[in-house]
């Protein structure tokens, strides 16, 4: 195959990769988008196949079939609630890869047409340096978010004195290496740089709590992709800079918008100030009554109402609870009640996380809606059904100055008629802030868990008729 | 702009023109374009689609493929054909995994019955 012919289907495939981001514009395009995606990635194999440096194919396909194999399980086994943890850990493995690759072209730069071994380029140095820093950072900072999403250590933050400066340190030091590396090129530096990134990696996730996570998860998606960026100037391949960048600003955008759906700058979800600052505001209060209420209590209310809107949060993912719950908006529609959902950015643990567990319990996504074209209509809704949410509704971040949620965008659900809680507890939220809106005369609460709850309140209304 | 071009071609003995790799600046270029291009088509995603949107990214992130085929391409087997079967193989994980698990996801969406 000619240079300017694998150019010419690299290229095709960057293409074919906008493409497959472009079709996410819409539920209807987003599968054709996905096959696009698919056929950019089979062209790029195939394409790298005729390099001529790749003379033997044996250790390549045996590596595609054992990775494909995997991946496949993996991804048709997952369930949809446990979708976090497994894009963490697929980060991770990006991550990991970037700086095998990094190692490899270190190792045999001949390869990729960037010097000899011993004699690479300064200017492939600093790419390679770069992209392995990235790469390294996020495979230790994404099995961090793993672990804590999968709950093999707490999700809650853990600060330890000192933790900013030794970052800080160790950032520099990080600097201090890659110049060294630059111009002395030994191995034992290249090393240390990796064994310093994954140190990185490792103490700047840590101090982030649970929340957090969709802003961390994206943060690291587009880490993901930097790194990817990084190699493809080490391998001076436009087509791995393209895709790299297109996933790079993905992840910041999508960072941008969760940290900007809690109020807060990213600087201080990434220092981890949010968990710290949120336990010392958790001062306990003077004991306030709430009303509780039973299932059939909410059962009457739901089926006299004529419009309802239903909250999910992260509490509907771990009850698993989105069918009980699409099985209730069916008894009610059925009875001629108008129900729709509300979405808050931040709900669940990674963005759109909601929405794909309603989506998986067959809700029609035309039913569901995003905090800015909903939250008007809560003052002309009848009930409002909150089910294992929390901080994404306390009016406290509008009237509370001293809240340290104030200012976070959060849904209107005080100003329906009715407010309906689903939760375990009175037990604050993650932000460990107390929730006012569970002491509203037009507030009921339902103790128990999600899912159980909804089945009872499904039951009353299947047999009340 | 040919003696700048020279100019490149004279100062860069040092990269073999074997693969015919740009130029940094060429790569830069292409570099600061596509994130432009990133930029504008994912501000054009829908946030109900945001979950999809992490995956398939994370699928397409994954082309560093390219690179670790070309690590493990080599006949004789050294360190670096090593690494690059790992890298394969991880890659690979992430391809697979990520593409499937976005039309899983994908499939869900649906319209009113």
């Amino acid at each position: 195959m000619s240079e300017s012919m694998t150019a010419f289907l690299y290229l095709v495939a960057s293409v074919l990769f906008i493409l497959a981001l472009r079709g996410l514009s819409s539920p209807e395009t987003a599968r054709k988008g996905n096959l696009f995606g698919m056929l950019g990635m089979t062209l790029a194999a195939v394409t790298t196949l005729f390099n001529p440096g790749v003379l033997s194919y044996g250790m390549i396909l045996l590596g595609i079939a054992i990775g494909g194999v995997i991946g496949a399980v993996i991804a048709k086994k997952i369930q949809m609630t446990a979708l976090p943890q497994l894009v963490a850990a697929f980060h991770s493995l990006v991550g990991l890869a970037a700086v095998l690759v990094a190692a490899a072209s270190f190792y045999a730069p001949e390869a990729y047409g960037i010097g000899a071994p011993g004699a690479i380029a300064t200017g492939s140095l600093v790419e390679m340096s770069l992209g392995v820093a990235i790469g390294a950072i996020t495979f230790s900072g994404s099995l961090i978010a793993f672990a804590k999403l999968q709950e093999l250590m707490s999700g809650a933050p853990l600060v330890f004195k000192g933790q900013h400066p030794l970052n800080a340190l160790l950032g520099l030091a990080l600097i201090g290496l890659v110049a060294a590396f630059c111009s002395a090129q030994t191995t034992g530096l290249f090393w240390g740089i990796v064994l310093l990134a994954f140190l990185l990696g490792f103490l700047l996730i840590l101090p982030i709590g649970g929340a957090d996570m969709p802003v961390v998860i994206s943060m690291l998606n587009s880490y993901s992709g930097w790194a990817a960026c990084g190699i493809g100037f080490t391998l001076k391949n436009n087509m791995l800079i393209v895709a790299g960048a297109l996933v790079g600003s993905s992840g910041a955008i999508l960072s941008y918008i969760m940290c900007k759906a809690m109020n807060r700058s990213f600087f201080s979800v990434i220092l981890g100030c949010f968990g710290a600052e949120g336990q010392k505001a958790a001062v306990k209060g003077p004991k306030k009554n709430a009303k509780s209420g039973s299932a059939e209590d909410a059962a009457f209310l739901l089926e006299n109402a004529s419009s309802v809107i239903i909250v999910p949060g992260y509490g509907l993912a771990v009850a698993q609870a989105q069918h009980a719950i699409r099985e209730m908006s069916d008894l009610l529609k059925k009875k001629g009640v108008n129900v729709r959902y509300a979405i808050h950015p931040v709900a669940g643990r990674m963005p759109g996380h909601m929405n794909v567990l309603l989506a998986e319990a067959n809700v029609p996504y035309t039913d569901v809606f995003e905090l800015d074209d909903i939250n008007r209509d809560f003052a002309t809704t009848d009930v409002s059904l909150v089910i294992g949410a929390n901080d994404v509704t306390n009016p406290a971040a509008k009237k509370d100055p001293q809240s340290p949620i104030y200012g976070m965008p959060v849904l209107d659900v005080g100003a329906s008629k009715t407010v309906l809680f689903i939760k375990r507890s009175l037990s604050p939220g993650y932000a460990g802030i107390d929730n006012e809106l569970f002491y509203y005369d037009n507030t009921m609460m339902l103790f128990g868990d999600a899912k159980k709850v909804t089945e009872s309140i499904v039951k009353t209304l299947s047999g009340g008729h | 702009m040919e003696t700048i071009t020279q100019t490149i071609i004279v100062n860069a003995p040092a990269l073999p023109a074997a693969h015919g790799g740009p130029s940094f600046m060429m790569a830069f270029t292409v570099f600061v374009l596509a994130v432009f291009v990133g930029y504008y088509v994912v501000w054009s995603v829908t946030p109900a689609l945001h979950s999809p949107l992490m995956s398939v990214t994370n699928a397409i992130s994954s082309v560093i493929l390219v690179g670790a085929m070309i690590a493990a391409g080599p006949v004789d087997m050294t360190p670096s054909k090593v690494m690059g079967f790992i890298a394969v193989v991880l890659a690979s994980v992430n391809i697979f995994g990520g593409f499937i698990v976005t039309q899983r996801m994908l499939a869900m969406f649906k319209r009113k019955r």
